[in-house]
């Protein structure tokens, strides 16, 4: 019976108790981190309740289909989920500083800790916030009210909420996998880990994995469907370019990945043989399989980063991006080549030497069009009139490192090479240096541009700049000393090494890690500062940066309807066009008219809820839970073809007061100059208007 | 949507509202959403195909192919199938032409009804293999062999309960035109999976019934 309520849940499974239990360093550190979940989670539950903020939270946010918010709370999610990746990190940095005397955390708890830290990193933190800024800026950048299905947004922001929960809960209840974010087989299969961890990691990436593709799909839809008058392909933002890529990726891209997780949850559950040593199971398909997923992921992780790249150097360096047609091309050209090289991440698993060969030559190419956006950036900024701001600061570490990181990774392309560095530290800085000055650094520097837009105000100079040479400094020290350790043998993954010559290196790159951590503090620190002086730092005009394409002809915060009218444009950069013209900020038409946003939805709450007791049912064998979460989920799901709600309707004359008194505040001439934009003289309006 | 309208040119089958514009427009995103769905649910397909493909000598000693399929059983099952396929199409027809909904609903009920005969002789040729040991458990071979018909199978399964479903919408709302597009994007559905079924038919039971 109590096998029946609980599957194979017990006692011993709460881990925030191991530390009573079995009082050794490793428990103290693992069951500190659950603890700080559990108390977390309190005081989060308790301020909603004091405050009765869960009244918004319910009635604004989680049931909201507004794309600026979900993107908004996508970005949330991710960094939440980013602090613990970093928190891991710092203590992974530890444990390699003692490790010569074999470390204080015990191998197992160490590999849980890559485990996490790797799969929190890229599908709970970099992923989310891409995908949130996909979801901040595509529709507006694009003209639209919205994406092409709101409510599916909301699904899959459900989704992705659902595999973060799962991982926090692995943190209390269980543990998770031990077998990296790559979860390879048979290591991770029953024989070797009869636990929860992989199960954990299955329904983790399983269910997030659903709310990715279909973001992809929304999100292709949207830019095939829904671009305003006159935005033609070409007229497109780069930021857009590079989320339609993103897009197409997810949707042949994840395929894969839910194949190997259901076919891995088959060997696990069922006893099926696809991936085990015995009975003709063959771990080459999961290898296959998971780096058919994989490598497009990477570039998941980096198209929509080097878009936001694109967008920002434009407006920081004052002048059209160069070489528009040829980064259109570099971006779709990166996006089917990330189809033709998954096998470079397992070279040394015994295929024939021709096989390498072709893959490494194919990985080589990417470096062409990638080199040609560097070249692009590069030329952007040539003769521009550069501002200084923090943006530019992440985009010279960008620039300068990822360089480094293309480098290292055109020899890991180099089978020969390959052979003698991989699954070696050196792997370890090769990927951290791309995803950290590549994507990381895109979106910190991004958060600071847009945020205004958002939010009504400035995020503090000062404050922004110190996390952005912080996080540089940090980055360097942590992850460059890593290239030479890896050479000089040190294995990843390896809670422990015998060779004393590595300690220096440790110490280093702890230290680097340490720096990071402050990062992340004065990251933290930059919106609390920021939220103080938010009368100053107010930019309601919308337009701080003097902004070139349409999301930036909209007030901040941006009204939930985005465009009084439709936009329609005849060029690129519109929005810069028009203010260089003198015609920004007027009213051509007067027919308002009532706006009809998407309905509301209670959808997303439903997937957070069930889907999370689904997974966790599933991790603990509770089959009746499972079988009664699918249930809701399937009832809600079919039950939605059965409503049909109205939207709520935006009347015309709130439209129109709204947009009056933009454009009148616009043109009582506060225009700002570049020069004072940092200063609290910058209310958002850049154009000089000039009376015509 | 009062998006570009330089798009609005396809499903011509639908009849969707009398000057067709605003439902139109409005089927255009969903239907090209649903496509693009069916791609990647394709792709998802061919990973089982490929795993297939790869696992044919991986019996570990246990029954192959041609130890478990029964070709009447197959016979009839395409059979079913490809009838239920044509009684769905025949819906959308009764449809287009502005049959009654009762008439359509009994042409979609026609069709569930051959995509169950389908199922049930699948499930029946299931049992029959675990009789003969032939369970996934035994071996890789039989693993990729489960999963790959299983999931077309577990696909017919979804797709009916969503002829259920449909008809339900329609017999609540008559054929209003988002009921409409549903029904046509769960024809896409229930033809694409005769594809997937001829693609299962040529590289999973052609081979063994030739050995
Ligand atoms: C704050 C800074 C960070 C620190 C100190 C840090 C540290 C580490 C360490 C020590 C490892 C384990 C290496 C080993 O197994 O030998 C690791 C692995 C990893 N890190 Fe980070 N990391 C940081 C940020 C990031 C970020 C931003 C990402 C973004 C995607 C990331 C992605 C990964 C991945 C994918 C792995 C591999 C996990 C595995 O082996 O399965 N890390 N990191
Ligand atoms: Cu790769």
């Amino acid at each position: 019976m109590e096998h029946f309520i609980f599957g194979r849940l017990g006692w011993d499974d709460i881990a925030i108790f191991d530390v009573f239990r079995d009082p050794t360093v490793s428990n103290i550190v693992g069951s500190s981190a659950g603890w700080l979940a559990v108390i977390g989670g309190v005081v989060v539950a308790a301020l909603l309740l004091i405050k009765g903020w869960w009244r918004p939270l319910l009635f604004e946010w989680l049931n909201t289909t507004d794309h600026k918010k979900i993107g908004i709370m996508y970005i949330v999610v991710g960094l939440v989920m980013f602090a613990r990746g970093v928190a891991e990190g710092v203590v992974m940095r530890t444990q390699y500083v003692t490790a010569f005397e074999g470390g204080y955390l015990t191998a197992d708890h160490f590999s849980e800790l890559f485990s996490t830290h790797g799969t929190i990193m890229i599908f709970f933190a970099l992923m989310p916030f891409l995908i949130g800024f996909m979801n901040l800026l595509v529709p507006l950048m694009i003209g639209a009210r919205d994406v092409a299905f709101p409510r599916l947004n909301q699904i899959s922001l459900g989704f992705t909420i659902v595999g973060a929960m799962l991982l926090m809960v692995s943190l209390v209840i269980g543990k998770f996998a031990t077998g990296g974010w790559t979860g390879y087989p048979p290591y991770t299969g029953v024989a070797f880990q009869p636990g929860t961890g992989p199960d954990y990691w299955i329904w983790s990436l399983g269910l997030s994995g659903i709310g990715s593709l279909l973001t992809g799909l929304n999100f292709a839809v949207t830019i095939y469907k829904m671009r305003c008058p006159g935005m033609t392909y070409l007229r497109m933002p780069i930021f857009v370019w590079t989320a339609l890529c993103t897009s197409i990726l997810l949707i042949f891209a994840l395929p894969p990945l839910t194949a190997v997780v259901i076919m891995q949850a088959l060997d696990r559950y069922l006893d099926f043989h696809f991936f085990t040593n015995d009975l003709g199971g063959n771990m080459m398909n999961f290898a296959n399989l998971f780096w058919m997923f994989g490598h497009p992921e990477v570039y998941i992780l980096i198209l929509p980063a080097f878009g936001l790249y694109s967008e920002f150097t434009a407006i920081f360096a004052g002048k059209r991006i160069y070489g528009y047609t040829s980064l259109v091309i570099a971006t779709m050209a990166i996006a089917v080549l990330s189809f033709t090289v998954w096998l470079h991440h397992f070279f040394t698993m015994g295929q024939s030497p021709t096989i390498n060969v072709a893959f490494g030559i194919a990985t080589m190419l990417i470096a062409i069009p990638t080199g040609v956006k560097v070249y692009v950036w590069i030329a952007t900024l040539w003769g521009g009139r550069i501002r200084m701001r923090t943006p530019i600061i992440y985009l010279a570490g960008f620039i300068l490192f990822f360089a480094v990181g293309g480098y290292t990774g055109i020899l890991l392309a180099n089978p020969t090479i390959n052979f003698t560095v991989h699954n070696s530290q050196f792997v370890v800085a090769h990927f951290h240096n791309v995803l950290l000055p590549g994507t990381l650094f895109a979106v910190l520097a991004s958060i600071y541009v847009w945020f205004p837009k958002f939010f009504g105000f400035r995020l503090d100079e000062r404050w922004s700049a110190t996390t952005a040479w912080l996080f540089i400094i940090g980055f360097t020290f942590a992850f460059m000393p890593l290239y030479m350790v890896g050479l000089m043998g040190l294995p990843r993954r390896s809670p422990a090494f015998d060779d004393p010559s590595y300690i220096p290196y440790m110490i280093v790159t702890m230290g680097g890690a340490l720096c990071v951590f402050a990062a992340l503090c004065t990251l933290i620190g930059t919106f609390v500062v920021s939220a103080k002086r938010r009368e100053e730092l107010a930019v309601p005009g919308g337009d701080p940066w003097d902004g070139r394409t349409l999301e930036w002809a909209t007030p901040s915060p941006v009204p939930e309807w985005n465009f009084a009218f439709l936009p329609e444009v005849k060029c690129q950069d519109a929005f810069a066009v028009e203010k260089a013209q003198g015609s920004a900020y007027k009213i051509e038409r007067e027919d308002f008219e009532d706006i009809e946003l998407a309905p509301k939805s209670w959808i997303g709450l439903t997937i957070i809820v069930f889907g999370t007791l689904l997974g966790f049912a599933m991790v603990f064998w509770i089959w009746w839970l499972a079988v009664l979460s699918a249930l809701a989920l399937l009832a809600h799901a079919i039950g939605l073809g059965f409503v049909r709600d109205e939207g709520e309707i935006i009347p015309a004359d709130v439209v129109e007061r709204t947009e009056r008194d933009w454009i009148a505040a616009a043109r009582q001439g506060q225009g700002t100059d570049r020069t004072d934009e940092v200063s609290a003289r910058n209310r958002g309006f850049s154009a000089r208007i000039t009376e015509a | 949507m009062t998006t570009s309208t330089s798009h609005l040119q396809s499903h011509p089958g639908l009849n969707l509202g009398a000057a067709h514009g605003q439902a139109h427009a409005d089927a255009e995103p969903v239907v090209f959403g649903f496509w693009i769905f069916l791609m990647s649910d394709l792709v998802t397909f061919a990973m089982f195909f490929a795993v297939y493909a790869t696992s044919l000598q991986a019996t570990a000693g246990g029954p192959g192919n041609a130890d478990i399929v029964d070709v009447t059983s197959i016979a009839l099952q395409t059979g079913a199938l490809l009838v239920s396929s044509l009684l769905f199409g025949i819906a959308t027809v009764a449809m287009k032409h502005g049959s009654a909904a009762r008439t359509v609903i009994f042409w979609l009920i026609a069709s569930l009804a051959f995509g169950l005969c389908f199922l049930g002789l699948e499930v029946r040729d299931f049992i029959d293999a675990a009789d003969k040991g032939a369970v996934p458990m035994r071996s890789g071979y039989l693993s990729a062999f489960w999963a790959l018909v299983g999931l077309h199978g577990l696909h017919v399964a979804v797709g009916s309960v969503m002829i259920l479903v449909v008809c339900t919408q329609i017999a609540f709302f008559g054929l209003a035109s988002d009921v409409k597009t549903r029904v046509l994007r769960l024809g896409l559905y229930w033809h694409f999976l005769d594809i997937i079924w001829i693609g299962i038919f040529s590289v999973v039971f052609l081979p063994g019934l030739l050995t």
